[in-house]
């Protein structure tokens, strides 16, 4: 699964993208979510607000229960701020 | 027309292709936006930003954002160019164009897009400050503006 980052998550977690494989009980965005966070304090520190963060399957937005899997381009990114 | 560049515009010539060849125009409206400058004006300072956003994504959702609006309002040519990378303060950052029969439909469509792109084009601010730098938080203003277009 790729995983992108943007903004003040990019800045916290320390990188921009990054190819994981994701373990089978992962299914939807809001258990990726909850696994992403054990991969470290880095991790654990920027999704620990977990309403400022949104997230793109497949470059669509999507809920917390919107099914992922491998081969998915998923995109965690704060509340957008452009115009 | 989409465009996500890093590339200052031109204001008048964006807005020209809009009715080019097309008679049937009888308005366009427009907005552009522009970096304020946030630092305090006594402080001698400027404050540039930096945008970000989501190649990709980003274009992918300005063009459903404007084929919403010509599903919505008869148009006959739009353009959405909004930039990216560092901006300074007076810089261009967006230009809406909406181009229609009347003015009824090209002046609330652009309001329209300018709305929805706020809150749904993954676009991010990072302003210097005299503190630093610092992420712009979105508004619920921007969302509540959003909204009242679902009516």
């Amino acid at each position: 699964m790729k995983l992108l980052y943007f903004a003040w998550l990019r800045q916290k977690i320390g990188k921009a993208e990054e190819t994981l494989d994701v373990p089978p009980h992962v299914k939807e965005v809001g258990q990726l979510l909850d696994w992403l966070e054990s991969l470290g304090p880095n991790y654990a520190t920027a999704l620990k607000e977990r309403r400022a963060v949104k997230v793109a399957v497949n470059q669509d937005y999507v809920g917390l229960t919107h099914p992922v899997k491998s081969g998915d381009e998923v995109a965690l990114f704060p509340p957008v701020t452009g115009g | 027309m989409i465009r996500v560049q890093r590339e200052d515009f031109d204001v008048g010539t964006e807005l020209a292709k809009l009715a080019a060849g097309n008679h049937q125009v009888g308005g366009i409206a427009s907005f552009v936006g522009l970096v304020r400058d946030i630092a305090p004006k006594d402080s001698g300072a400027e404050s540039a930003m930096t945008l970000e956003h989501y190649p990709g994504m980003t274009e992918k959702r300005l063009a459903e954002i404007e084929a919403e609006a010509h599903r919505r309002w008869p148009l006959a040519a739009t353009v959405i160019i909004h930039r990216y990378g560092r901006l300074e303060p007076g810089d261009r950052i967006v230009l809406v164009g909406t181009a229609s029969s009347h003015r009824e439909a090209a002046l609330e469509s652009c309001a329209f897009l300018i709305d929805w792109l706020k809150t749904e084009a993954p676009f991010w601010k990072l302003e210097e400050g005299p503190e630093g730098a610092k992420w712009v938080e979105a508004r619920s203003s921007d969302d509540a503006r959003k909204e009242a277009w679902k009516k």
